[in-house]
């Protein structure tokens, strides 16, 4: 927290140096207006986030996306990430009330890899129109095994680095 | 815009639906999910508004040219390299990759260069780690998630060179 203030401080002293008062002030009243407009996604996601921690059975869900859910929790957790809507405002808080109901690294990576890459949200609204159709779509073809690799790789890393641990949680 | 409001009206039902199953389940369980939401909520909101208002700040000192000349036409896998290392280090925010990887494109980047930049941004841009996901995910699983999601921009643009697309 306190790197990133002295960051932004840092930077929009250099915006002021440059661009004077009213290039800081441009880029204010641009980004407050941002979140005033993202807030009310934020609170979606954090209801969103909270209701799936509550109403979700713990074991399904260690069955379905935990350590030994192998292949299947992988494609389950890349599923849920490309169809999950809203910004990182709904993926984050999703993705950690999966951790905390049972879903495993790997699992987690799949779906937070699979909305980042897959998922349609940032897609259709910013990169369609900013690169284009055809870069897009072969983007997205070619990101589609990215997400099982990804978590695949999280959870063969994850029980060699915390091999005692991984034991604990495996029912 | 019209998409912006379909995803709102996703996002809310989701939200919605998710609510009314849990005041099935009785009002105990929708009490305790609201009240766990509302405080995530007032938590995060003093980290989103450093991030959304600073990240500004932030990308206008950063010269979108030295970014692009990073990309380099033709610049093989020297230039995948660089690519990577630019998508982690630009600023977060819905635009600011896009918007760089297209001006790449146009002043004549290579594409698998510009996939693996695009593809690294998505994954590991270092301010959206810090601004986004530390916020609201365990640290220990944000570190290992980037860092196990290195290899892909890599592979990325291996794939796109080996299929010869985009």
């Amino acid at each position: 927290m306190i790197t990133i203030a002295v960051l932004v401080a840092v930077s929009a002293a250099l915006v002021w140096r440059r661009d004077g008062l009213p290039g800081v002030l441009d880029i204010l009243t641009h980004d407050v207006s941002l979140f005033g407009g993202i807030l009310p996604r934020v609170l979606a996601g954090c209801l969103l986030g909270a209701f799936i921690a509550e109403i979700l059975p713990h074991d399904k869900v260690s069955r379905a996306l935990g350590p030994e859910s192998g292949l299947k929790g992988l494609l389950i957790g890349t599923a849920f990430g490309a169809i999950l809507p809203g910004g990182p405002f709904t993926a984050y808080p999703v993705a950690s009330a999966l951790l905390a109901v049972g879903a495993d690294f790997g699992a987690t990576i799949a779906m937070v890899v699979s909305w980042t890459l897959i998922g349609y949200g940032r897609a259709v609204a910013w990169e369609l129109p900013i690169m284009g159709t055809d870069f897009t779509l072969w983007r997205i073809v070619i990101s589609l095994p990215l997400p099982v690799l990804a978590g695949a790789l999280g959870r063969f890393v994850y029980v060699r680095m915390y091999s005692a641990k991984g034991a604990d949680d495996s029912e | 815009m019209s998409a912006a409001l379909l995803i709102d009206i996703m996002l809310w039902g989701s939200v919605a639906a998710v609510g009314l199953i849990a005041y099935r389940r009785g009002p105990r369980v929708l009490n305790a999910s609201l009240r766990e939401g509302a405080m995530d909520f007032i938590n995060i909101i003093p980290r989103i508004a450093l991030g959304v208002i600073g990240s500004g700040y932030i990308a206008a000192v950063i010269p979108p040219e030295v970014i692009t000349a990073w990309l380099g036409p033709n610049s093989g896998w020297f230039g995948v390299a660089a690519a990577v290392l630019a998508g982690a280090a630009t600023p977060g925010g819905p635009v600011v990759g896009f918007s760089i990887g297209a001006v790449a494109l146009k002043s004549g980047g290579g594409t698998p260069q510009v996939l693996a930049y695009v593809i690294a941004w998505a994954l590991f841009a270092f301010q959206r780690l810090l601004l986004w996901e530390i916020p609201f995910m365990p640290a220990r699983f944000v570190w290992f998630r980037a860092a196990v999601s290195v290899p892909f921009p890599f592979l990325a643009a291996a794939i796109a060179m080996a299929i010869g697309k985009p």
